[in-house]
This record gives C-alpha cells, sequence and structure tokens, in this order.
C-alpha cells in the first residue's frame, strides 16, 4: 500500500508539471483556437534562461526565475508579433503547422546557444524529501505541486475578476463582437502568448530542477503534455488541471505496476498509456471532459 | 482567335483530358525523357538523393490526398510509412515474395491501418484530429520497438525483399549501378502514384472529397457520404504511405523504429506545404525540395560562414542544427508568403505566359 500512495504522489507531481504545460496551451488555444506546438519550446528557453541567470550570472535563484518568467513571456508576445500576426484568418492547420515550424527553429537555437550537454540548474531543493508518514516526498515536488496551485488561482482569479481576463474571455468567445466593445483582439493575441510564456518557463524550471537537469530534451515534454490537455478539454483551464493529474497518476502507476502485472505489453508502456488514455477518452467524449462542443453552422 | 488556344475549357470532355493542350504533351515526353537520361549523367550520390526523394513524392502524393485535397490532417503517416516497411520486410524479405506482391500487400497493411484510424476522423476534427493521430505516432513507434518477431526490436532489422520484375532485377541491372536501376524504378512508380491520385481527384470521388475539405456539414447534406470519403481518403493516403515505406525499407535494406518518429510525419507535411496543398505535382516538387536542401547544405556548409562541420571545428551552429533550423523556417516561410506552395510558383508563370500579352 505503502508503495501505491508514493507512486500516487510521485504521479501527482508528474501531473502538476504536466498542467502547467497544458495551461500554457489551454490560453492560447481559448485566445486564438490554435494548438501550440512551440510551448515545448518556451518550456526549454524558460529552463535554460534561468539557468543562464541563475548558474552563469550568479543571480539569486528565486530572482532567476522570475526574471526566466519575464524573458519568456516577451519572446512568447515576439513570437506572436513576427509569425502569428500574419496568419490571422488563414486555417488553423497552417497556423498549427507555423508553430511547428517556430519549434523547431527554437529546438536549433537553444543548443547553439547554450550547447547539447546537460546543465545543472542550481536550484535550492535538491534532492532533498521530507518524510511523511513513512513516505518520502521530494521537496522539489512538493514545490511543483504548490506552483502549481498557484499558477491555477492565478488564472482564475485574473480571467474571473480583471477586466483583461474578461477582455480575453470576450475574443475566445467572440471575436468580432469583442472588438465591437473596443477590445482589441491584436493585444489580446500578444497578451496570451506573453502568458503562455510564463507558464512554459515556470513549467520549464520545475521540470529542470532537483535531480534532473536542463537539457534540451525537455522540449519534448510538451507533447506528452497534449493528452493531458485533450483529456482536460481544450479550452479549459480547470480541465487542463484535472487532465494532467490524471495523465501523471496513470503514468507513474503504470510505470510501477505494468512490468509486473501486464508484461505482455512491453517495455517502456507507461510512455505511451496517456495517448491511450487520451484515445479512449475522445471516444467516449470527442471535446475532452470538460471542454465546449462546437456549434456547426452552414 | 479560339477560346482553346487561350487555354480556355470549352467542352467537358477537354475539362476530363489528362494532358489538356499541345505544351502539356510536350511536357509530358520530355519529363519522360530527363526520366529516362538523368542517370546517366548524375553522380550515384545525387541518384540516391533522388530516389530518396522519389519515394517521399508517392508518400506525399498519399498525404496531398487526404491533407491537401479531403481537409484531413493527419500527423500520424510516420507509423503508415513504418508499418509499408515492415510489411516489405516481411513479405518481400521473409517470404521472398516477388516484388509486384510484396509492394501490393504492403499497401494492403497500410490501408487496413488506415481503416482503423479513419474512422476517427468521423468524431473528431480540426484540432483534436490533428492530436489523436500525433497519439497514433507514438503508439506506433511503441508496437514497433516491442513487437521483435517482426521489427528486431530497438535494434532494427534488415529488409532484403527482391527486387525483380521478371527477367529485370533492379538490384543489378547489368551494366548499370544500383542507384541508377533504383531511380528507373522508383520514378516509374512515382508516374503510377501520380496518375492514380489525378485520376482520383479529377473524377466524382475527388470533388467529393474537395467538398468535405472546404465545408463537411454543407458537404453532407448535398449527399457526400462523410464515413464513404473521410475513410475512403485514410485507406488510400495510408496504402501510398505504405507502398512509400516498403519501398524506402528495400531500398535503405536496414530499418529501426526511430525511422518512424513524429520528424517523420511532421517532414511529409513540410513536403506538401512547401510544394502545395491539393496540387498532385506540388507534392512531387516538394519532395525534391524538401528532399535535396539538405543534401545541397552538407555539400556545400564549408563555404557557409560560421558553420561547423567537424566536432572540434569552428563555428557557432552545427550543419544538423542548420538544416532543422532552415527546415522550421521553411514550413513558416511558405505559409506566410506563400501559402500554396511552389506549385502556385509555377501555375502563375504559366497563366502569366497562357494569355500573353494580356497578362496581368
Amino acid at each position: 500500500m505503502e508503495e501505491f500512495f508514493q507512486l500516487v504522489f510521485a504521479g501527482l507531481a508528474l501531473g502538476a508539471r504536466y498542467a502547467l504545460v497544458a495551461l500554457g496551451f489551454v490560453v492560447i488555444y481559448r485566445a486564438t483556437g490554435v494548438i501550440n506546438f512551440a510551448q515545448g519550446g518556451l518550456v526549454a528557453l524558460g529552463a535554460y534562461v534561468a539557468y543562464q541567470f541563475a548558474q552563469e550570472w550568479g543571480v539569486p535563484f528565486a530572482l532567476a526565475v522570475v526574471l526566466a518568467l519575464a524573458v519568456t513571456g516577451l519572446v512568447g508576445v515576439l513570437i506572436e508579433r513576427t509569425m502569428l500576426r500574419r496568419m490571422v484568418g488563414q486555417p488553423a492547420f497552417a497556423v498549427i503547422m507555423i508553430t511547428i515550424g517556430v519549434l523547431f527553429i527554437l529546438e536549433q537555437a537553444i543548443p547553439t546557444v547554450w550547447g547539447y550537454g546537460a546543465q545543472n540548474l542550481g536550484d535550492p531543493w535538491g534532492i532533498r524529501t521530507v518524510d511523511a508518514g513513512g513516505l518520502a516526498l521530494a521537496v522539489r515536488d512538493l514545490w511543483t505541486i504548490g506552483l502549481a496551485a498557484l499558477a491555477l488561482a492565478g488564472f482564475f482569479l485574473f480571467f474571473r475578476y480583471s477586466s483583461l481576463g474578461l477582455a480575453m474571455r470576450a475574443t475566445a468567445f467572440d471575436q468580432e463582437a469583442a472588438l465591437a466593445q473596443g477590445i482589441s483582439a491584436r493585444k489580446i493575441f500578444a497578451l496570451s502568448w506573453g502568458i503562455a510564456g510564463i507558464v512554459g518557463a515556470l513549467a520549464g524550471v520545475t521540470l529542470a530542477s532537483g535531480a534532473a537537469a536542463v537539457d534540451p530534451s525537455i522540449s519534448f515534454i510538451a507533447l506528452a503534455a497534449f493528452p493531458a490537455m485533450i483529456l482536460g478539454g481544450m479550452d479549459s483551464p480547470p480541465g487542463a488541471v484535472i487532465g494532467g493529474v490524471i495523465i501523471g497518476v496513470t503514468q507513474t502507476l503504470t510505470a510501477g505496476y505494468q512490468p509486473d502485472h501486464a508484461a505482455w505489453l512491453g517495455s517502456n508502456f507507461h510512455i505511451v498509456m496517456p495517448y491511450v488514455v487520451m484515445v479512449l477518452i475522445l471516444l467516449v467524449r470527442p471535446y475532452g471532459l470538460f471542454g465546449t462542443p462546437e456549434v456547426e453552422r452552414i | 482567335m479560339r477560346l482553346r488556344n487561350l487555354g480556355m475549357t470549352t467542352r467537358y470532355e477537354h475539362e476530363l483530358r489528362l494532358l489538356r493542350s499541345r505544351p502539356a504533351q510536350l511536357g509530358a515526353l520530355a519529363l519522360l525523357v530527363l526520366y529516362a537520361a538523368t542517370p546517366m549523367f548524375l553522380s550515384d550520390f545525387w541518384l540516391s538523393v533522388l530516389a530518396y526523394a522519389g519515394i517521399s513524392a508517392i508518400g506525399a502524393i498519399g498525404l496531398n490526398l487526404l491533407t491537401g485535397y479531403t481537409g484531413q490532417v493527419s500527423l500520424g503517416h510516420a507509423t503508415f510509412i513504418g508499418a509499408g516497411a515492415y510489411a516489405a520486410g516481411y513479405f518481400g524479405g521473409d517470404l521472398g515474395l516477388p516484388l509486384p506482391l510484396w509492394l501490393l500487400l504492403a499497401a494492403v497493411a497500410g490501408g487496413l491501418l488506415g481503416a482503423l484510424v479513419g474512422p476517427f476522423a468521423l468524431r473528431l476534427r480540426g484540432n483534436y484530429l490533428v492530436i489523436i493521430t500525433l497519439g497514433l505516432v507514438f503508439v506506433g513507434e511503441h508496437v514497433f520497438s516491442n513487437w521483435d518477431g517482426l521489427t528486431g526490436g530497438n535494434a532494427g532489422r534488415t529488409i532484403e525483399a527482391p527486387v525483380s520484375l521478371g527477367f529485370v532485377d533492379f538490384d543489378s541491372l547489368s551494366g548499370y549501378t544500383r542507384e541508377q536501376s533504383w531511380f528507373w524504378l522508383i520514378w516509374a512508380l512515382v508516374a503510377v502514384a501520380a496518375l492514380l491520385a489525378k485520376n482520383i481527384v479529377r473524377s466524382r470521388p475527388g470533388r467529393a472529397m474537395q467538398a468535405v475539405r472546404d465545408r463537411d456539414v454543407a458537404a453532407e447534406v448535398i449527399g457526400v457520404s462523410l464515413a464513404r470519403y473521410k475513410v475512403g481518403a485514410f485507406v488510400i493516403s495510408s496504402a501510398l504511405a505504405a507502398v512509400a515505406g516498403g519501398l524506402f525499407g528495400a531500398y535503405q535494406q536496414f530499418v529501426s523504429p526511430t525511422d518512424w518518429s513524429l520528424f517523420l510525419s511532421i517532414q511529409f507535411i513540410a513536403i506538401i506545404i512547401v510544394g502545395g496543398l491539393g496540387t498532385v505535382f506540388g507534392a512531387v516538387l516538394g519532395a525534391l525540395f524538401v528532399g535535396s536542401l539538405p543534401r545541397l547544405i552538407e555539400e556545400y556548409s564549408g563555404s557557409i560562414p560560421g558553420v561547423s562541420t567537424g566536432s572540434g571545428d569552428e563555428g557557432f551552429i552545427t550543419v544538423f542544427a542548420l538544416n532543422q533550423a532552415i527546415f522550421g523556417l521553411l514550413i513558416v516561410g511558405f505559409l506566410v508568403f506563400e501559402p500554396r506552395g511552389l506549385a502556385a510558383l509555377w501555375l502563375r508563370l504559366k497563366a502569366y505566359f497562357k494569355g500573353w500579352p494580356f497578362s496581368y
């Protein structure tokens, strides 16, 4: 039983990371109706910028993270301004491919600047653990869960109570009507990319801290976060978090039990498990657990 | 002046004709001559580049039928291509069946897989379909690296499929190198695939597919069966992808599961974007362009400033990174500046001369 709870806790921490990545997808999807494949690039960039500040320039860790969030957010805005802005009104598929192109560029720009080797982020959490009723909880995991909860609360408050959040919701709901109310859709698009950069960087820092290290492959995590986003429904921030937790817990439980109990599924089955869960859920609910069904007009 | 001379269509029979004008017929003839003569004056290295491009062209023609004509985006084509390669390995390599048979069986294997995935397109559309097919790539990679008996696991397997047609053996055509004979084989198959695709798109199914692409609900209302054409497009498209995969395996003679990663799918999407969505010859142009560009960069990387060619070399970007970055820039650049791809450049040029001197 202890093993089970240990796995569930690890799954929660993993799920929190997925949720942070998925929140980045959701915020852009809500505002612009586009799946952003470049999110993985932003995640990696955020981790590397934090490393640059904390290790190369000796900035205190907390400040380095804040600076990394700001820089990555700016890069997000820049990407929107230079490339995505021109694609307004183009089919969704074309815009998705643009973000894939951006991902390729970011993925190569990062090792060109920082190299292919793994770097230590130098975070204060390290590999310390706290003992809680026989369970060894990693400090880094507790921080990750806390930060994800904080980010979600921030999202909720921002969208619910700020006028900018209201403007974003209005734009997502009906672009033309929002324009007629004097909301600048351009500003909203840029803002949503900025926010995506910020949560992406947060995800990057939590992914690369502790025993893990900063290396270019962390951009792949974004691909694993797709099922989390789809599962919850593409336009629902709470859905992203719940989807992330479901995927994270399923994945660690599969990793823990499948080699002993269902060995015929092959080694490393836990890597594809999120996709299997996603396919099964989409077959039953085509718009995810909390997504809004589209209404088709002819 | 007769309207036909201006390239205008005046009769239905004319509309249905494959090569509509005298220049088109002459062009086809010129292509035929080029096809026969190319292996004579190119080096084996460039012939092998062209062979890979031809293989990609077959797969891209298939993907274009699905994405360009029917509007269903698939990021899962890497899996169909892989399935084709392993089918070629099993039927051609292990069982030793002749070329037409293993190629056909590879197509059938791919088509069956497409028939399994196709129904998803009925329930999901747009972004959700993209992600589902993305999931397919990962599940496919997992299956390929665990089905040791067929795929050799992560270590990969050799594929020694016979490539003889009657008494003509394309692996060792007497007097010609392997690259020369493979060039003839592959590009003949590209022509067959292109003709097949062209015949599909200029007849009733093609029009139905385009109606589905433009507005699937409206298409259904006017009597186009979505189940039939969405699933049908998936089947044909994945069958062509599997043929490409089978040829890839037989030509390369060795494949491993890492060959069928998401990158391959993205590469195929890039090919049809660069070439031109919704045109058959665009897929071929795109395959030639995307296939030969990395080789050109590798060849001439020494003379591009700032590029390091070896590990100890000075330079701020490696050839690999440069290739990938240019690949990304190509996708972005074409979509932003020329969304209809290389095909549009050609069509514009043609329209310009067709109406000469009234070309505006």
